[in-house]
């Protein structure tokens, strides 16, 4: 026969072993296969290799399916915040939110100040799609703040963000633009996350600045040399607010290394 | 509408399985699959008829490789499996081989195979499902079954010295 002469294909053999083989070759190669031991050898081994997948993880499509993956509960709209725009690129720099009083900083962007949001924004993004580790440390160990502090080089607070139904969930050491950052995380009830993003920065004091790049904008401002980055689902209005708060509270609590010295007091000058 | 919750319902069981064999973990690939479904649900206007199965694997094969990129950005200790002893014999030595032989693959590869040998897809729907010719499925398909033989017969890939 015309078919049993044609040379059988390495293709054909893996069709063969996966059932995938047009019928009209199946005659041909077995026949080949009868007469080159070392094809039909590897046939077997093939075989063999892909019997033991399906009887290693087969049985897992029997097992009952878990009640977390009820589509009714699934198709609510509560993770729209995981929609993550592909594109990293910040899309442009919108400039001091409308109301917004900046104090005496300079208009001109610094040089480094766009990469400092872009490496927050990146961070933002990265973290909040994390479904099993988002932190590093959660908010409940004492260690947190003055692990992070130390590291990045000031102290760190982590602005109560409750008015906005924002709970902190803990944070994480990332290394930033100008060494150590730290990354604070947030989340509401439904499941939507903020991030707050701590670093030193090269310019003393800017003036608050609003970012959109994608789903995610940023909020971001310096002040006595530490850059603050506020990332969150790009509703300008909202994410100013909360920046607004966070700011606020950075505000009137420094200086705050004084606190700090709290175990050694100076009394007058 | 209906129709299409109901399918994509029939399909958790075997996308369940497929992720458990891509990642080897079982709360990790629950993860991946829930991921997928919410996805799925969300985007229903994209998908215009066709084999929804093979939509839903490729969902899941994106937000594995996702995963991976993410994970790329930190620098991770791979495991290293020396020959302990319970490994050498007993029942549950066939199927922690094939398990540690998969680990061994580039993740492309392991998803071709698995896609064959365990979903039963065609080859023409792999190269859908991972957006690439039919002939890169193929040259896929040939150097997983070469390396899982490899490992299996003892040539595992020698690590690589750290200076």
């Amino acid at each position: 026969m015309m078919d049993r002469d044609l040379p059988v294909t390495a293709d054909e053999l893996h069709a063969y072993v996966d059932g995938l083989l047009p019928p009209d070759r199946r005659a041909a190669v077995e026949a080949w296969l009868a007469v080159h031991p070392n094809d039909a050898a590897q046939v077997a081994e093939w075989r063999a290799q892909a019997d033991s997948i399906r009887a290693r993880y087969g049985a897992i499509a029997n097992e009952p399916v878990p009640a977390r993956f009820d589509l009714d509960r699934l198709a609510q709209p509560r993770r729209n915040w995981r929609t993550i725009a592909a594109a990293t690129i910040l899309a442009a720099v919108v400039g001091a939110a409308a109301g917004w009083v900046a104090h005496g900083a300079s208009a001109s962007l610094q040089p480094g100040f766009e990469q400092f949001s872009a490496e927050a924004l990146a961070a933002h993004k990265l973290y909040v799609t994390e479904v099993r580790h988002p932190i590093e440390v959660g908010a409940g160990e004492d260690h947190l703040l003055p692990w992070l502090s130390r590291r990045v080089g000031a102290t760190l607070r982590a602005p109560n963000l409750e008015a906005y139904s924002l709970k902190l969930l803990g944070g994480r050491l990332l290394p930033g633009p100008n060494g150590a950052a730290a990354l604070f995380m947030y989340e509401t009830p439904a499941g939507e996350r903020y991030t707050f993003y701590c670093s030193r920065a090269n310019t003393p004091r800017t003036a608050l600045r609003y970012n959109a790049a994608g789903d995610a904008a940023a909020v971001l401002w310096v002040e006595s040399d530490m850059g603050y980055v506020v990332s969150g689902p790009a509703g300008r209005d909202k994410l100013i607010e909360i920046a607004q708060s966070a700011y606020r509270e950075i505000e009137s609590r420094l200086p705050t290394r004084s606190t700090e010295n709290r175990a050694v007091p100076r009394r007058g000058s | 509408m209906g129709g299409f919750r109901q399918g994509v319902a029939a399909a958790v069981p075997a996308l369940r399985r497929y992720a458990r064999a891509l990642t080897r973990d079982a709360e990790l690939a629950d993860d991946l699959v829930q991921d997928t479904l919410v996805r799925a649900l969300r985007s229903e206007h994209l998908f215009h008829g066709g084999d929804l199965r093979s939509w839903l694997y490729t969902i899941l094969t994106n937000l594995n490789r996702n995963r991976l990129r993410a994970l790329a950005r930190r620098p991770t200790m791979a495991a290293i499996d020396d020959n302990d002893a319970a490994d050498q014999a007993g029942p549950e030595a066939g199927s922690r081989d094939i398990e540690r032989a998969l680990a061994t693959l580039a993740d492309d590869q392991r998803s071709v195979l698995l896609l064959v040998v365990l979903e039963g897809l065609s080859y023409r729907e792999v190269a859908e499902v991972q957006g690439v010719p039919i002939g890169t499925v193929m040259s896929r398909l040939s150097r997983a079954r070469m390396q899982i033989k490899d490992y299996l017969d003892g040539k595992r890939p020698a690590l690589r010295r750290v200076k």
